[in-house]
C-alpha cells in the first residue's frame, strides 16, 4: 500500500490545483479559461454519477470490441511469433515486414477499414487487433527466441521431439514475454477502440466522447475519458495478477 | 543435507530405466574445430563398459565439446566415435545421457517433473513416469522435496535432481560435464561422496570431465590428461582406490596423493 503513497498524493494535489483553476474565477479569469471548455474535477465527478446509465451502457460496448479485439490479437500474435520461430525462412522473409509495417498509421487506414467492413463491430475488431498485433506478436518471438540455447539440446539428450521441445522448454520460457506485450497490446487496445468508433460507430464511449464534445459536454467528456482509462487499468492489472501466478519464477 | 558417512550404497539397486548392457565407448581419431581453431586434435581411448573414465585438462581444451562429440549433438571434423556399435550421431544420442555444466533444470517444473522429462518425452504418462521417479527420490536424500520447484531448491540438490533426469533417461552410457563446478568446496566434497556411491550402484559407462583433478582420480578409474587447445591425451593415470569411501581418507592416502601428483605434474607440463 506505501508504494500508492506518493502517486496518490500527488494525484490529489494535480486534481487540487486543477479544481481551483477552474473553480476560482480570479485565477480563472487570468488563466483565460472558460467554465463550459474547462469542466473541474467535481464537474467531472458529478457527470460520473449522473451519466452512469449512459457511460455504463457504453462502456460495455466498448469493453466487448476491446476484449474481443485483445482476444483476436492475442492468438493471432501468438500463432504468428510461433511461425516465425519454427521456420527460418518465414522469419527471415516476415519480419522485416512485420516491423515495416508498424509505420503505417492504423488511424489513418480506420476509415478505409469502416468501407471495407461495415459499420457494425468489425472495423473496430480489425483496428484493435492492429495495433495489439505488434507488441504481442514481437514479444512473444523474443520471448520464443532468448530461451537459454543449452535448453533444447539438453531436451534432445533427453529424447524430445521437436514439438516437445517447444512444448515443453520453449512456450513456458516465452511466457513472461508473452505477458510483457499482452499488457503493452492492453494499454493501446483501448486506444484502438477509440479510434474504431470515431471512424463511424453509433455507440460506445469514442462515439459518446465524439457527441458530447459536439454539444460542449466537457465534463461528460472527461467522465468517458475517465472511464476508458479505468478501463485500459484494469486490463493492465488483470494480465500483471496472470504474470504473477505463471510467471512467477521470471529470473 | 545428508551427511556423506550415510551414503546409500548398501541400499538395493533400485533400476531407473530399461534394462541397460554396459557398453563401450570408442574414440579414434578424433579433431573438431570451430572455424579456424582447432579444440581437439588426433584423440583416440577407449573405455571399456561400466568402466568410469576421467578428463582433466586445462580451462577451453575441448573438454565440454569432447562429450557433445560422443553424445551426438555435434559431429567431429575428423574421427570416428563408437557407442557400442553405433557410430551415426542420432543411434549415439539414443545411447548417451548427458548432463551438462549447468544443472537446466526448468524451473516452474517440481523437481520429480524436472527429474522425470526423460520418460515424459518418450511417451509416459505423468503419474507413472514419477512413480518411476520417487523411489529414487528416496534413495538420492531428495525425499520430501518432490514437490518442490526447481528455483527453490539449494545448489547441491539442484545437482542431484540433474543426475537423477540424467539416470532416468535410461541410457548405457552416462557423460557427466563438470558436474559439481558450481558447488562450493563443501558442498562438492559431499557431493562427490555421494556421486561415487551412485555410480558404484548404477554401474553405467561414465565419462567424467573434470578440471579438478583429486575430483577425477576420486571417480573415476582411470584419468586422461588433456593437454591445452587443441586438446589431446597427454598422459593417463589410473586411481588408486576409485569411489572409496569416506571420501577424505582416500584421497589422502599415500597412493592416492601420489596419483594426484603425477597428473598435476602432466596436466602442467600440458599447460605450457
Amino acid at each position: 500500500m506505501r508504494r500508492w503513497l506518493l502517486p496518490g498524493l500527488v494525484l490529489v494535489l494535480l486534481l487540487g490545483a486543477w479544481e481551483l483553476a477552474a473553480r476560482w474565477e480570479v485565477i480563472a479569469d487570468a488563466l483565460g479559461i472558460e467554465p463550459f471548455l474547462v469542466p473541474a474535477p467535481s464537474d467531472v465527478g458529478d457527470s460520473l454519477w449522473s451519466d452512469r446509465q449512459l457511460l455504463l451502457d457504453n462502456a460495455w460496448v466498448t469493453v466487448q470490441e476491446v476484449l474481443a479485439g485483445f482476444a483476436i490479437a492475442a492468438v493471432a500474435g501468438f500463432g504468428f511469433a510461433l511461425v516465425l520461430h519454427l521456420s527460418d525462412t518465414m522469419r527471415r522473409a516476415l519480419y522485416p515486414l512485420l516491423v515495416a509495417s508498424q509505420t503505417v498509421p492504423v488511424i489513418a487506414i480506420a476509415p478505409i477499414l469502416v468501407v471495407w467492413l461495415g459499420f457494425g463491430i468489425g472495423p473496430k475488431l480489425a483496428i484493435i487487433a492492429l495495433v495489439c498485433f505488434f507488441p504481442i506478436t514481437v514479444n512473444a518471438l523474443d520471448g520464443l527466441r532468448s530461451v537459454d540455447p543449452e535448453l533444447p539440446r539438453m531436451m534432445r539428450t533427453l529424447d524430445a521431439s521437436r514439438g516437445q521441445i517447444l512444448r515443453r522448454v520453449e512456450i513456458p520460457s516465452a511466457l513472461p514475454f508473452l505477458l510483457s506485450g499482452a499488457k503493452i497490446a492492453a494499454v493501446v487496445s483501448v486506444i484502438g477502440a477509440v479510434f474504431g468508433e470515431w471512424s463511424g460507430a453509433d455507440e460506445g464511449l469514442g462515439h459518446l466522447i465524439l457527441v458530447a464534445q459536439g454539444q460542449v459536454q466537457t465534463a461528460r467528456v472527461f467522465a468517458a475519458v475517465f472511464v476508458l482509462s479505468a478501463l485500459a487499468l484494469v486490463l493492465f492489472g488483470g494480465l500483471a495478477l496472470i504474470e504473477r501466478r505463471v510467471a512467477w519464477w521470471r529470473p | 543435507m545428508r551427511s556423506g558417512t550415510e551414503a546409500p550404497v548398501e541400499e538395493p539397486r533400485i533400476s531407473s530405466g530399461t534394462e541397460r548392457t554396459p557398453t563401450s565407448v570408442a574414440v579414434r581419431g578424433l579433431a573438431h574445430a570451430f572455424g579456424e581453431l582447432a579444440v581437439l586434435a588426433d584423440l583416440d581411448f577407449e573405455a571399456a563398459p561400466a568402466e568410469v573414465l576421467g578428463f582433466v585438462g586445462p580451462s577451453g581444451c575441448g573438454k565440454s565439446t569432447l562429450l557433445e562429440l560422443i553424445a551426438g549433438l555435434a559431429e567431429p571434423r575428423a574421427g570416428v566415435v563408437e557407442v557400442g556399435s553405433a557410430t551415426r550421431p542420432a543411434e549415439r544420442l539414443a545411447r548417451c545421457a548427458y548432463m551438462p555444466q549447468r544443472d537446466l533444470l526448468l524451473p516452474w517444473l517440481p523437481a520429480i517433473d524436472n527429474a522425470s522429462l526423460a520418460p515424459r518425452n518418450r511417451g509416459t504418462p505423468r503419474a507413472q513416469a514419477r512413480a518411476q521417479a520417487a523411489p529414487l527420490f528416496e534413495r538420492f536424500g531428495l525425499t520430501g522435496f518432490e514437490a518442490t520447484r526447481a528455483a527453490q531448491l539449494s545448489g547441491g540438490m539442484r545437482q542431484r535432481v540433474a543426475f537423477l533426469r540424467t539416470l532416468l533417461a535410461g541410457k548405457a552410457v552416462l557423460l557427466l560435464d563438470e558436474p559439481f563446478a558450481a558447488l562450493d568446496a563443501i558442498t562438492r566434497a559431499e557431493m562427490q561422496e555421494w556421486l561415487a556411491g551412485a555410480i558404484a550402484e548404477e554401474r553405467r559407462t561414465t565419462l567424467l570431465v573434470t578440471h579438478d583433478v583429486e575430483e577425477a582420480l576420486y571417480l573415476c578409474d582411470r584419468v586422461l590428461v588433456l593437454s591445452a587447445r587443441p586438446g589431446r591425451v597427454i598422459a593417463e593415470v589410473s586411481s588408486p582406490a576409485p569411489r572409496a569411501l569416506p571420501r577424505l581418507d582416500a584421497v589422502t592416502s599415500t597412493g592416492f596423493t601420489a596419483a594426484r601428483e603425477r597428473a598435476l605434474a602432466a596436466l602442467m607440463e600440458g599447460s605450457r
